[in-house]
């Protein structure tokens, strides 16, 4: 009996060891990358990093920020109207036992487990073959806002459901219509849970490079138009890191993209703040 | 209106039917030219060869052995670390922790490949075999970069057992840590298993990252300290250059990635219907 409750004694400390032991290699792992990038990359920040003009020998990243920021603003004004439109019919028009309600969330559940190479290639077939758009920033972001949709829908419909029905009931008690309803009422209301949503798509679109690879291209130049191509700076990254020619360039590249990601997080988790007090 | 947002809500139905018909119809034709069971089982891929050879075996056995690798290395931690996270850290601590995890979770997979390519590559090759290059490196990197999605869902599955159940085993005399192995855990195995699920997915359809870390070379490893292509890698490298029929086969290598990911959907989805 004795020895039996020692064993056990000995299986508890084994096993809370472990525990700690996981803990500390995710924790240690995540601050070894980061502390490892900041410190080799922080010190080739250099002014020449962030000149107008692209050439080989500033591999400047200010070409690809704002190949960054056109393909994020034209994957966003793409998709999430269309998310928002998915998630209001879902939540606000359709009925339970509609047939149309469950293929729409099989397929937003398959769109969100596809492998960014594959809406590569879709893209690739599709927009810049198919269509004739050839490598640029609108096939890019077209390819991307497929991506994307399937997380705004999903956490659009999460916040139009957690809108009190009295909020609907109180609005239709006062005369106002359905569309009225919808957009005076409860979308206000859903907004930071929509923003959060928004929010994360924007990390996801800065950090996403096999979907652009072979459809908005890598030319590094600054773009002209939406027809031409670019390359954001997760692209440019890899660019960089493949040829090897430019090391620290990459370290202060990434760099940049972990400052970014930092940026979205806090900010995502800001706005969640804000909509759980309500 | 309400048009406006049918038309929005079918948007979805189409893109997934537009993806379907535009892999299917280009890469169908290629395994069907170069023959269902040369293709998937060839062990041979030498595109420039005359006649080319487009074998994709070397390509799953190479993404099946990374992911399982990443599963090995990944699962493990990631649940013991979801226990820290719900049971054992106090909230002091939480509260720099779930960022963290996020942040894991942010992190771009080419700053994951840089970081590999820089410290784990170098790393592998001084203290092991082989170029370090391999197998064992991708499978490491690729085991952190699942780790946020298997902690993440299998802290919700253990958040969501019921208090009465760790209080009930407490009162016939357990330990903290047998109750939360022994009560909690199996009462959120649906939910672990299927961040197990999703980390498979995430695993199998990561590109850049691999690229930067496992060789790419196309053929069968015989050691973990040795090179391999995955299936994703297979297309990002030679599809810039590739044309004619070896550009159909690359096609049909992501049809071939797109039918896994839609098998391992389809488990996860099953699954999910099952708990509820």
């Amino acid at each position: 009996m004795k020895t039996m409750f020692k064993r056990k004694k000995t299986m508890d400390m084994l096993v809370s060891v472990l525990v700690w032991c996981s803990a500390l290699i995710t924790f240690s792992a995540l601050i070894f990358l980061v502390v490892y990038i900041l410190v080799n990359g922080i010190p080739y920040l250099k002014l020449s990093l962030f000149e107008l003009e692209y050439t080989s020998n500033n591999v400047s990243v200010v070409p690809a920020i704002v190949s960054t920021i056109i393909m994020t603003a034209l994957s966003l004004f793409i998709a999430v109207p269309l998310g928002i439109f998915t998630a209001i019919y879902l939540v606000e028009y359709a009925s339970k036992s509609n047939r149309l309600v469950g293929i729409i969330r099989i397929t937003a559940e398959t769109l969100s487990g596809i492998p960014s190479i594959v809406y590569g290639l879709f893209g690739l077939l599709f927009f810049v073959i198919f269509l004739g758009w050839g490598f640029s920033l609108v096939a890019g972001s077209c390819t991307l806002a497929i991506m994307i949709l399937p997380l705004i829908i999903r956490t659009t419909e999460e916040a139009l459901k957690s809108v009190p029905d009295a909020f609907r009931e109180g609005s239709f008690g006062l005369g106002a219509g359905r569309l009225r309803t919808i957009f005076r009422i409860i979308l206000p209301s859903a907004i930071p849970g929509v923003l959060a949503g928004v929010i994360l798509s924007i990390g996801r679109i800065v950090g996403e490079t096999a979907a652009l690879i072979y459809t908005a291209g890598t030319v590094a130049e600054i773009p002209t138009n939406v027809m031409s191509s670019g390359r954001t700076l997760a692209v440019h990254m890899y660019t960089l890191s493949s040829e090897g020619l430019h090391v620290n360039e990459a370290y202060a590249t990434a760099v940049v993209l972990l400052i970014i990601v930092v940026g979205i997080n806090t900010l995502s988790s800001v706005v969640a703040k804000r909509f759980t007090r309500g | 209106m309400q048009v406006v947002f049918l038309i929005s809500a079918i948007t979805s139905i189409v893109a997934v039917m537009l993806i379907c018909f535009f892999l299917f119809s280009n890469g169908i034709p290629a395994i069907k030219e170069i023959g269902f069971a040369d293709f998937i089982f060839g062990k041979e891929w030498s595109p420039n060869d005359a006649p080319p050879l487009f074998g994709i075996f070397p390509m799953i056995i190479g993404s099946l052995y990374i992911t399982a690798g990443a599963i090995l290395i990944g699962v493990p931690i990631g649940i013991l670390t979801a226990v820290f996270m719900a049971k054992v850290c106090p909230p002091v601590i939480y509260k720099f922790l779930k960022p963290a995890v996020n942040l894991l979770a942010g992190i771009p997979s080419v700053v994951y490949g840089f970081f590999g390519m820089v410290v784990l590559v170098p790393f592998i090759r001084e203290n092991f075999d082989g170029n370090g290059s391999s197998i064992l490196t991708a499978s490491i990197l690729l085991g952190l970069m699942i780790l946020p999605t298997i902690i993440g869902i299998s802290e919700e599955a253990i958040r969501s057992v019921p208090d009465t159940y760790y209080e009930g085993s407490m009162a016939l005399g357990a330990s903290h840590e047998r109750s939360v192995f022994r009560v909690i855990l199996p009462a959120a195995k649906s939910g672990i298993l299927a961040a197990i699920v999703l980390g498979i997915g995430r695993a199998i359809g990561e590109t850049m990252a691999v690229i930067m870390v496992a060789g790419n070379q196309a053929r069968i490893p015989e050691g973990i300290f040795d090179g391999v292509r995955t299936l994703t890698a297979n297309i990002v490298i030679e599809m810039g250059y590739a044309s004619g029929l070896h550009r159909e086969a690359l096609i049909a290598t992501g049809v071939v990635l797109f039918v896994f990911i839609l098998l391992i959907n389809f488990t996860f989805s099953v699954m999910n219907r099952r708990k509820v």
